[in-house]
């Protein structure tokens, strides 16, 4: 069987969890929280 | 339906719902506004739906994009580089409940299904550009005079935020009936359109719209968690081609974008060449 190397998608998942924590440092995660707490009227197709 | 099928379609109904597990919603019409909402769930799932314990990952994407603080969506996009990195599209075949009723509206018989036809192939790259202008651009540029962008996918197109918050919400809340319009019946044409097309084309959404599948498509080729071909167990009989329902021939197109991960074709295999994980 032809070897396949996974570290390429390692380095990727790796560098996602860098962004993900960066982005919680920024405090995106409580915007989306409060995004997603309120009925999105766009998203039902009134807003 | 061979059994590894059902335990398949069993998978998705189990992670349907559980992440649509606030049931109390359906029947108050609210939704729930707990914690988790600062999580995003891999697959698509309007966190507008009442049941919804987490958050869209296309919606969360687009509402810090479009916010005149934030433009930039790192918490989000790598949230997507993560899942997709280790799983690829295994997500849409395993873990997105709108694929789940795609999937199940194509076992309704019909005179005539269509596995491919003639311009299918290029109809699929659609989807990038759905991503590309719906779900980043306009939600980036096109501002309001507080510099706020809208979801310009889940306004026009999502056809997930229709069915699991638009319908169920407007039945319950006597108020937002009041407000319906245009939008909302061109939205319900959508659905109707993608549920109808869904009987005679196998997941027509997921190949060729969805802004998520376009994004985790693009980490198939490199994901941990893919498909291997063992070439020398393959004896070319072309079953796994036969079984593949996104129109691909595995031998030759192992872990390309438009893969689910559904694993007919391993399932399918009579001699074991296609394996699946993170073991070479």
């Amino acid at each position: 069987m032809k070897r396949v190397s996974i570290l390429p998608g390692l380095l990727l998942a790796a560098c996602g969890l860098l962004l993900m924590i960066l982005g919680i440092l920024r405090g995106e995660a409580g915007a989306v929280f409060e995004k997603a707490v309120r009925i999105c009227l766009e998203c039902i197709g009134i807003g | 339906m061979d059994k590894k099928e059902k335990k398949r379609h069993l998978i998705q109904a189990a992670w349907a719902l559980l992440t649509n597990s606030y049931l109390i919603g359906f029947f108050r019409g609210r939704i729930y506004t707990g914690p988790l909402k600062n999580l995003c769930v891999p697959g698509l799932n309007c966190y507008s739906c009442p049941g919804a314990l987490g958050s869209c990952p296309i919606g969360a994407f687009q509402a810090v994009i479009g916010s005149a603080r934030y433009k930039a969506a790192l918490y989000v996009s790598g949230f997507l580089i993560f899942i997709g990195a280790l799983t690829g599209r295994f997500v849409c075949g395993f873990l997105c409940p709108f694929g789940l009723i795609q999937e199940l509206l194509h076992k309704i018989p019909f005179p005539k299904k269509l596995r491919t036809f003639r311009g299918d192939r290029l109809l699929r790259k659609f989807k990038y550009a759905v991503f590309l202008v719906l779900a980043l651009l306009l939600p980036m540029f096109v501002t309001d005079f507080l510099g706020q962008g809208s979801p310009w996918f889940c306004k026009v197109l999502c056809p997930a935020g229709t069915l699991e918050g638009g319908i169920p919400l407007v039945l319950l809340n006597q108020g937002l009936r009041g407000a319906l319009g245009f939008l909302y019946a061109w939205k319900m044409g959508i659905l109707i359109a993608i549920l109808f097309l869904s009987v005679i084309i196998f997941r027509p959404f997921c190949k060729y719209l969805c802004p998520l599948g376009a994004v985790y498509s693009v980490f198939n080729p490199v994901a941990v968690f893919r498909y291997r071909l063992d070439q020398s167990k393959c004896v070319d009989c072309g079953a796994c081609k036969n079984v593949c329902q996104m129109g691909l021939d595995p031998v030759k197109e192992l872990n390309r974008a438009e893969c689910i991960h559904c694993s007919r074709c391993k399932n399918a295999c009579p001699t074991g060449a296609i394996r699946k994980g993170i073991r070479s």
